[in-house]
């Protein structure tokens, strides 16, 4: 293509091509180091697992276990990764997991089957993640103060309508997906549940204009809205998502317990939150991985296991669980001053 | 030979980035009482430098004297206790607090040791800012209340409630208006007559010329000058020290004849309350547009309004003959208009991104079906729009933030040269951009013009303006006060227009 005029070439950008291969490989490799590690940190706990209760931990009906409580927290922290991406936060997760498995769980719904819980605990989810979106999407408000709220009137309403007591599902169908007999090839239905979930979730926030849409939201909100985004349509979708999630967790928790209860679904946001930034993600929006997430999920069910089969007390699995989130920061922050 | 040591002597300083080997050997020399000019392009090493001297990075190699003695700085603190200030350009105050708790920060004047009299740093604070000549503000004030240029007062002030004897002050005038800086100047004229040493960085080499005595240059992470006299040293040379090339300003070709085509962006009776009043102007395509004026003149604010970011009070925007829905920016990208803003980090670029996301986020849908991205046909469109741009280096999958000022801007212009868009909306376009990468920026702009979009350009840099456009709009406080073709115009005529009637003139 010829020009009006031929641009003077700078000796100083001419330059920057040298510099920048090695720089765009660092960043791959950083990427790589952070699952590395979170991998690693995982196989050192399959190993102290391993160690310390040979029999106890590696026995198949043990992983089943842990991977089974993994996901109720792994479907809720899939949802939360997307939030944080996008710099948002969804303080009220276990308050709707609670919320939607008591509603999916009442006499009047159960008397709708397989398919009136499962239908009344996605809604219940959805509908919550409607409020919160529409009050942070469209009323302005801080996503810390609308989802504190939600956490408030979600448990309230939870207690209203179980009035503290526990709903037993009576229905067959729901409560046979939880038993051993509806595992195939001895992954229990929850866990592949947890896998779909986790699949749909990478693949939307990597290969979509949806994931696309929220790391842009997050990484700078001025610049996604100047470049054309509708960044408020974009935060109502994120807070649907997180209550749709919210709401597939809540079924889950309802299969596996076996009922209903307004004290379900106790702090999983900080949970999620937590195996969220353990995983990368950064807490002020822009950048975030679904596998690392994921991982994170893994690596703090596997040490409440590990702690719960050497017959330590929950008091001590908090202090490891504080320990480790200091921990991933740090390293995480080493990793990244290298640039 | 000299009787009396530099203030400050750096020699061999070295620092790297991984990748990136930000200074190679540079050496400076800073006597007491003098403007000491530091020039260089974006990513020549300047802003190493000056934290280095802030203590704020460790050299790896290289050694500090300061007052004939080798001295670490091993932190911002060891800095300031020797009497090393540095005022950078995103100014470092904390907006909640007030401008004397500000200026005392770390070193509040107690009573029994921890309680704050806060009268007495009231005191001082007034007394600082009266020297320098804003005894108007108030020290009891917030400094988020402030305009930017008076929290770069501020911040001076800050720096002189130390015992200081060097100051660097990193393009302090980018935000200033004429006045102000003059202002500035001043300020910086009572210091070295105290004796006090400053270390100046601008892009604006006329100040240089100004209130400098030495200049070094900086190329490359290396001193390719050092002390230059900074009155008497030929703008060329200086130029050519920086880019290796004797160039300052070239603007490409304009054609001969306006071109002859309907309008595409029309702007009807425009106005936003306080901004500006009832604008009309019309571009054609193939034209450049331009709007000159002072800071506060509206020019920014203009743009955005077009652009539908800002809610006009009255008037509407028309693109090809239909009126946009007013305060839509969606609106706008989708009848083809395309803003490229004036604050390129914090309004335009997705720095933790690859330049493709930089540039395929306007038009994500034209290679994604049903949502889904095709990541190689992405790839490809980003390519071929940044190469049309010469953008550098030639691989769209780098961080759009190892990329230079110049090359920033080149993928926010691919942004919409992907988009198909037709009307062109250019805040200061070269803002932060190296004087070598200009030129190229001015001859891209003027070919996406000559392929037939339409361009409305605001730029502080009149030359620039009258350079770059066909036609220009000079604006005093959010009013046309002259229209006319640029070759008609030249800059003393446009900085007459422009101060008429002022309090400045």
């Amino acid at each position: 293509m010829t020009q009006p005029v031929s641009p003077p070439r700078d000796s100083s950008t001419d330059k920057v091509p040298q510099a920048q291969p090695p720089a765009w490989r660092g960043l791959l490799f950083r990427a790589d180091v952070r699952t590395l590690s979170l991998l690693g940190v995982l196989a050192a706990l399959i190993l102290i697992g391993g160690i310390t209760k040979p029999d106890e931990f590696l026995d198949t009906r043990n992983l089943q276990l842990v991977l089974t409580q993994a996901s109720v927290i792994g479907v809720v922290t899939v949802g939360m990764t997307f939030v944080i991406v996008s710099g948002g936060i969804d303080l009220s997760v276990g308050a709707i997991v609670a919320l939607a498995s008591v509603w999916a769980t009442t006499v009047a719904t159960q008397e709708y089957g397989f398919a009136g819980i499962l239908f009344t605990a996605v809604v219940v989810g959805v509908g919550c993640g409607l409020v919160n979106g529409v009050l942070i999407a469209y009323g302005a408000m801080v996503p810390f103060i609308a989802t504190l709220a939600m956490l408030a009137s979600a448990r309230g309403l939870a207690l209203q309508i179980t009035d503290g007591k526990t709903q037993i599902v009576t229905v067959p169908s729901v409560l046979d997906l939880g038993e051993r007999d509806a595992y195939v090839l001895g992954i229990p239905p929850l866990v592949m549940v947890f896998a779909v979930v986790t699949v749909i979730g990478w693949l939307v926030l990597n290969r979509t204009t949806f994931g696309r849409r929220t790391v842009a939201v997050g990484g700078n909100p001025e610049a996604a809205r100047l470049a054309g985004i509708d960044v408020r349509r974009q935060r109502l979708y994120l807070y649907l998502l997180s209550g749709l999630c919210c709401g597939i967790a809540a079924f889950l928790l309802i299969v596996l317990s076996g009922s209903g209860q307004n004290t379900n679904g106790n702090l999983y946001e900080l949970d999620a939150i937590a195996a969220a930034i353990i995983g990368g993600t950064l807490l002020t929006g822009g950048r975030g991985t679904i596998t690392g997430s994921v991982l994170g999920v893994l690596i703090f069910t596997t040490i409440t296991n590990i702690f719960a089969l050497n017959n330590l007390q929950s008091d001590v699995q908090q202090i490891a669980k504080g320990a480790i989130i200091v921990a991933a920061v740090l390293v995480q922050r080493r990793t990244a001053s290298t640039t | 030979m000299a009787p009396e040591p530099p203030l400050l002597s750096m020699s061999g300083t070295t620092k790297s980035f991984p990748g990136v080997r930000a200074l190679d050997g540079v050496d400076l020399d800073v006597l007491a009482g003098e403007v000491h000019c530091l020039l260089g392009q974006n990513g020549a090493g300047k802003s190493t430098l000056i934290k280095v001297l802030a203590g704020a990075h460790q050299p790896d190699t290289g050694t500090i004297r300061w007052r004939g003695e080798d001295v670490t700085l091993r932190s911002p603190i060891a800095a300031m206790r020797l009497g090393i200030a540095t005022i950078y350009q995103e100014l470092d105050l904390v907006e909640h607090l007030s401008v004397a708790e500000n200026v005392h920060l770390g070193h509040e004047p107690t009573a029994a040791g921890f309680v704050v009299r806060g009268k007495a740093a009231k005191e001082s604070t007034a007394a600082l800012l009266k020297r320098l000549g804003h005894a108007e503000i108030d020290p009891g004030r917030l400094v988020g209340e402030l305009s930017a240029a008076q929290q770069q007062i501020v911040s001076m002030a800050r720096a002189l409630s130390h015992d200081v004897r060097l100051i660097v002050m990193d393009e302090p005038s980018a935000a200033l208006d004429p006045d102000e800086v003059d202002n500035l100047f001043r300020i910086v004229g009572d210091l070295t007559a105290a004796g006090v040493a400053v270390v100046y960085i601008s892009h604006r080499l006329e100040e240089i010329r100004r209130i400098g005595d030495r200049v070094t240059v900086l190329k490359d992470g290396r001193a390719v000058a050092n002390g230059l006299p900074a009155k008497s040293t030929p703008t060329r040379e200086v130029v050519a020290l920086m880019t290796g090339r004797n160039v300052e300003y070239v603007f490409p070709d304009r054609p001969d004849s306006p071109p002859a085509a309907e309008p595409v962006l029309k702007v009807q009776g425009l106005s936003r309350q306080g901004e500006f009043e009832t604008l009309d102007l019309d571009v054609r395509p193939g034209e450049i547009v331009g709007l000159a004026g002072l800071v506060g003149s509206g020019r920014s604010e203009i743009l955005e309004t077009v652009y539908g970011a800002r809610k006009p009070t009255t008037g509407q925007v028309l693109v090809d003959g239909r009126p946009l829905k007013p305060g839509s920016v969606r609106a706008a990208v989708r009848a083809g208009l395309g803003l490229a803003p004036e604050e390129r980090k914090a309004q335009a670029l997705l720095m933790l991104e690859s330049v493709t996301r930089n540039v395929s986020v306007s038009s994500m849908s034209r290679f994604s079906r049903g949502g889904w991205i095709d990541r190689g046909a992405e790839l490809g469109a980003a390519r071929a729009a940044t190469r049309e741009l010469s953008l550098r280096p030639d691989n769209p999958s780098v961080p759009v933030r190892t990329l230079s000022g110049g090359n920033q801007q080149k993928a926010v212009l691919a942004r919409w040269l992907l988009r198909g868009c037709k009307v062109l909306l250019l805040d200061e376009p070269t803002r932060g951009v190296d004087v070598g990468a200009r030129a190229e920026l001015y001859a891209v702009i003027r070919r996406l013009a000559d392929e037939g979009l339409a361009v409305l350009l605001v730029s502080s840099e009149v030359p620039e303006v009258l350079g770059l456009a066909d036609r220009v709009l000079v604006l005093r406080e959010g009013r046309v006060v002259h229209t006319a073709p640029a070759r008609e115009l030249d800059e003393h005529r446009v900085l007459d227009l422009v101060m008429e009637g002022s309090p400045a003139s």
